[in-house]
């Protein structure tokens, strides 16, 4: 006997991020799914905008590693609610590992939260995790050539962070070629060219997001009214 | 492995609501662009498949190419080489047709 069953494949993922979601908007609480390589520099990009926004807006992040709590610890010396999710073999975060992460967090004293994802530029574009945005780092040593060989994670970005422009003398990367590829794959996403360590750039990706926090929190006021 | 247990819950969830023991057949349509591996899938279900109703079932693939639309000549085209180059006017600029979706189309069971 043939049974018809046509349910997508992370069909149980998308269920818990709905859900997920609905705990967020709850406490408007907006979320960013950060994605990107190893070592492209997401968590230096958190601590920049920690230090940028930690006045404006109570900030509060979900670490996603293979093992480790690194980064854990990096940001819980800023003051920071975190949590680590160790995700063994795994190569992404799930929707349903982030649940108890945000049972852990103070989500009525939250206004952006930031899910640090495993680094790998494929699986994660699979996972929905509940988030609001989407945001992807791509830095000059990994090479302008990365839209073009993992085109859906920049497909599905709405903002892409170029991180460590400093080394831009030093290495061969065709930032405006880099944009050209991203703009075509999607026309409405925002580009940031950032170092996290020197800083520049940072001023105007943490307007931009501190705007999104806002704009989100405030969407989300008014469809519960 | 997350996909393959996540497409085992599915086919196990049906077959127990359809009251059906042994599952024979899954039949699978993967998108080129959805990042699922059908090798991968295979491997994993292989091992993950042991001790339950879907134990003697085999696996089957229906890969959908991808398709993109130019968004400066509207040419419709499969990307060759998986580069994501217009083959009409070498246009970068693209939005996906089809190539994305990756489900379960049905299960045989008995």
């Amino acid at each position: 006997m043939k049974i018809e069953v046509l349910k997508g494949i992370t069909s149980a993922n998308d269920a818990i991020a709905a859900q997920n979601r609905q705990s967020l908007d709850k406490h408007k609480v907006c979320t960013i799914n950060l994605m990107s390589s190893p070592g492209a520099g997401k968590t230096s990009l958190i601590l920049q905008t920690i230090d940028c926004l930690k006045n404006e807006l109570k900030l509060a992040v979900i670490e996603g590693d293979v093992a480790s709590k690194i980064d854990a610890d990096k940001i819980d010396e800023q003051g920071i609610p975190v949590v680590q999710i160790n995700v063994g073999a795994s190569c992404s975060l799930e929707a349903q590992m982030i649940t108890p992460a945000l049972d852990k967090l103070p989500l009525e004293n939250i206004d952006l939260l930031f899910i640090e994802n495993v680094g790998n530029l494929i699986c994660p574009a699979e996972f929905a995790l509940g988030e609001h945005k989407k945001v992807v780092i791509s830095s000059i040593p990994e090479g302008d050539d990365k839209p073009t060989k993992y085109p859906l994670m920049f497909t599905e970005a709405d903002a892409v962070v170029i991180n460590k422009l400093d080394l831009l003398p030093h290495l061969q990367f065709d930032v405006t070629g880099f944009r050209k590829t991203i703009e075509g794959l999607n026309p409405k996403v925002k580009i940031f060219d950032v170092s996290c360590k020197t800083g520049a750039g940072i001023d105007a990706w943490c307007s931009w997001i501190s705007a999104e926090a806002k704009r989100v929190g405030s969407e989300i006021r008014k469809a519960s009214d | 492995m997350a996909i393959t247990q996540s497409i085992l819950n599915i086919v196990l969830d049906e077959a127990k609501a359809a009251q059906a023991s042994k599952i024979t057949k899954v039949n699978l349509v993967i998108g080129e662009l959805s990042g699922v591996v059908s090798d991968s899938v295979q491997f994993y279900f292989d091992f993950l498949k042991k001790d339950n109703a879907a134990e003697e079932a085999t696996l089957d693939f229906k890969l959908v190419p991808a398709q993109l639309k130019c968004r400066d000549c509207l040419t419709d085209f499969n990307p060759r080489d998986s580069l994501w180059i217009c083959p009409n006017c070498q246009s970068a600029s693209m939005e996906i047709i089809s190539g994305r979706d990756c489900y379960v189309e049905s299960i045989e069971v008995e």
